[in-house]
């Protein structure tokens, strides 16, 4: 591509579309499905399926441990394993604002390429569109995953169980303050990296072992608070969370003392939670452990039949507090 | 260990609260600092205590003693053609007449900019030499030293089109006037750690001369709370009335003369309105004649609007201790987080907030 920025006319649908489709896009996605430039792709699946579509718009688009390219593919990859399945197809529409650098599309578009491909999935169809100046900011991308069901009984937010173990993959509030860190005006460096990452692998992994898991879900936007009072009311059931068990990285803790947030509404882009029968909560533990992006996982609560639909924390005094639903936004657009 | 674990180790906390429980023969308190109150919340301190000792939660958070005319006041700039609006975002859901606040303002089209300082909206003054640029000047004795320098950067780099809503409060003529109150029973106060940082011991001293109450100015992880309350447990048995600092490795005695220099520079004591108690002769700051130009009262020729009392809010008995949030007849029905009645719902500090974030049984 010769232009510098991204221009009007790339979202035309003439010549200009056609070579950065050709150029550009086709040069990154490598599926034949999509190469072969049809209306639609076509798809071979059989059974169950689980579909799952997410916007990013995150904003700064390049950040420490990844870009809104890589995220966009993690995100909703990541949405389609939490059901239990192996993501397949990935489709992408682009939203771009006329002029963006092109350099920056180029570097966004690698990086979408690149973590479709180390994930398994394949991006089958697509669609680009340009907004006038100022009616976008830089780059907005919806992906739809598709992917195929593994489990008899697909983990599900309404199956966690009295009894059950609570355990998290690893530690929490890193993508959500590395975002904020980034953030123009606050004048604040942490020495934080977003942990967006593909996590189907290590979820199949886990489901091949152990394949009654009652609850998967990753505390992306609302962070693990949220998310396990989604959880708690989905299942009419109690969490009641270990305060000290809690992992969070000591760079994310003073961050967040610092800027007044607290970690646990904070986003995760690269980490789950999953709940599932007591008897099999240290197997899951070492073989999430066993893995990188797991190697901090821990066991931090359990689901209670007391206070359904709450989430308790008993603190490390021994007291107990509510922990709540995050108020409206705590911070915007971070994923 | 790291240096902040040592102030919450569970089994130093345990020991503190078993002597709390033994030593207790009753006694009320109140907390004046809205970090205390998330802290308290937090830490799940409410829940461990003996029942003989009772926690109130004062008027500890700026936003929430903001008074409906001073939201009023600055809904009224907001309006206004060529004025932007800077202020921290806490402020931005705060309702006012008619429920209407900073957002709905913005929606109406004012230029609203959340800031994190207030040199970022001399920044902005900068950057909008057009505009008139207001900061909204809500905070204790710990805001305001910043919001002075401001003003004399501002003052010195000639920055006309900057000003200040000096909406400032301070804390002891606030305590004072909250024990002027005879329906108040309080026998002993936690005093704030940040505000004690500036202004130090002094400030407090008439609690226990005139008013023959114990303080502690304490800091803000359980181990320093439990400290400050079995300091008050005692004081309370042997009926004694000392005002200590036990927060000695952020607070000096002294406090910051430095600050409290620039601050008296520019601004000067006045009477100052507080949400649900009213006026409280010297408990606020107005900015000094030579910075007048700088004041968006004088210089922008507003007054402070009449407004009908918020319908139903109770945040004047809860600010003043007399009532629980959950007491509330609104409470959690009309008034949460995401539709606060009352500014005490609104910023994460307020104590119905806490109480609706933290309280399992509220
Ligand atoms: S619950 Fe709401 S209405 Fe009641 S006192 Fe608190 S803020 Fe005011």
């Amino acid at each position: 591509m010769n232009d510098a920025k991204v221009l009007l006319d790339y979202g035309s649908g003439g010549r200009a579309s056609h070579r950065l489709i050709g150029e550009l896009l086709l040069s990154h996605f490598r599926s034949p499905e999509l190469a072969r430039l049809n209306d639609a792709a076509v798809l071979d699946l059989r059974g169950p399926v689980a579909v799952s579509t997410d916007s990013f718009t995150v904003d700064p688009i390049f950040f420490p441990g990844g870009d809104i390219g890589s995220l966009a593919v993690h995100g909703t990859v990541n949405d389609v394993a939490m059901l239990g399945a192996r993501p397949l197809y990935l489709t992408c529409a682009l939203i771009l604002e006329e002029g963006l650098p092109m350099a920056d599309l180029e570097r966004i578009v690698a990086s979408l390429g690149q973590a479709a491909d180390a994930a398994g999935v394949a991006v089958v169809t697509g669609d680009t569109k340009v907004m006038p100046r100022g009616q976008a900011d830089k780059i907005f991308i919806n992906t739809t995953g598709i992917g195929q069901i593994m489990v008899e009984t697909p983990p599900s937010g309404d199956r966690a169980r009295p009894g059950d173990a609570i355990l998290v993959s690893g530690s929490m509030g890193d993508h959500g303050l590395t975002i904020l860190s980034q953030r123009e005006g606050l004048a604040f460096d942490a020495p934080v990296e977003s942990d967006s990452a593909c996590l189907s692998h290590l979820i199949l992994k886990l489901l091949e072992a152990l394949p009654d898991i009652h609850v998967l879900r990753d505390p992306t936007r609302g962070g693990l608070a949220t998310t396990l009072n989604e959880i708690a009311g989905q299942s009419r059931a109690g969490c009641l969370i270990e305060e000290s068990s809690l992992p969070v990285k000591q760079a994310v803790k003073a961050g967040c003392s610092f800027l007044g947030l607290d970690p646990l509404y904070l986003a995760n882009e690269g980490k789950f939670i999953c709940i599932l029968p007591e008897a099999q909560a240290d197997a899951a533990l070492s073989i999430l452990r066993a893995d990188p992006l797991g190697k901090d996982a821990a066991r931090i609560g359990t689901v209670t039949a007391e206070n359904p639909g709450k989430v308790v924390m008993r603190t490390p005094l021994g007291g107990h507090r509510m922990l709540s639903m995050l108020e409206g936004e705590q911070l915007p657009r971070i994923c | 260990m790291n240096f902040l674990d040592k102030f919450r180790d569970p089994e130093l906390c345990r020991r503190l609260l078993d002597l709390i429980h033994k030593e207790s023969k009753g006694v009320r308190f109140m907390e004046v600092c809205g970090t205390h109150t998330v802290s308290i919340f937090q830490s799940g301190i409410h829940t461990l205590l003996p029942d003989n000792v009772v926690h109130l939660t004062g008027p500890g958070c700026p936003v929430c003693v903001t008074h409906d005319r001073e939201v009023a006041a600055y809904l009224e700039l907001a309006a206004r053609p060529g004025v932007t609006i800077a202020t921290f975002g806490d402020l931005m859901k705060v309702p006012g007449p008619k429920g209407r606040n900073l957002k709905t303002a913005q929606a109406d089209g004012a230029d609203v900019r959340v800031v994190y300082s207030p040199f970022d909206s001399l920044e902005l003054a900068r950057k909008l030499p057009d505009r008139q640029v207001v900061f909204l000047g809500i905070g204790f004795e710990t805001t305001a030293p910043a919001v002075a320098a401001t003003l004399k950067a501002a003052r010195e780099q000639k920055l006309a089109n900057f000003k200040v809503l000096p909406f400032h409060k301070l804390v002891p003529p606030a305590l004072r006037g909250l024990l002027s109150d005879p329906e108040m029973r309080i026998e002993g106060f936690i005093l704030p750690g940040h505000v004690s940082a500036v202004i130090g011991l002094d400030p407090y001293k008439f609690l226990g001369d005139d008013c023959g109450l114990p303080a502690a100015i304490t800091g803000f992880e359980p181990l320093d709370l439990l400290q400050a309350l079995l300091f008050l447990v005692r004081q309370k048995n042997t009926g004694g009335h000392e005002v200590v600092n036990q927060y000695r490795r952020v607070v000096a005695d002294a406090g910051n003369p430095k600050a409290m220099q620039v601050m008296y520079e520019v601004f000067e004591p006045a009477d100052a309105l507080w949400r649900g108690i009213g006026t409280i002769p010297g408990s606020g700051l107005a900015i000094r004649e030579e910075y007048a130009e700088h004041d968006a009262f004088r210089a922008l020729d507003l007054t402070l609007p009449e407004v009908p009392p918020l319908p139903g809010c109770r945040c004047g008995e809860v600010l003043k201790g007399k009532m629980r949030p959950d007491q509330c007849p609104l409470f959690k029905k009309a008034c949460t987080p995401a539709t606060p009645v009352g500014p005490c719902m609104v910023s994460t500090e307020g104590s119905c907030a806490a109480y609706f974030k933290y309280q399992l049984d509220a």
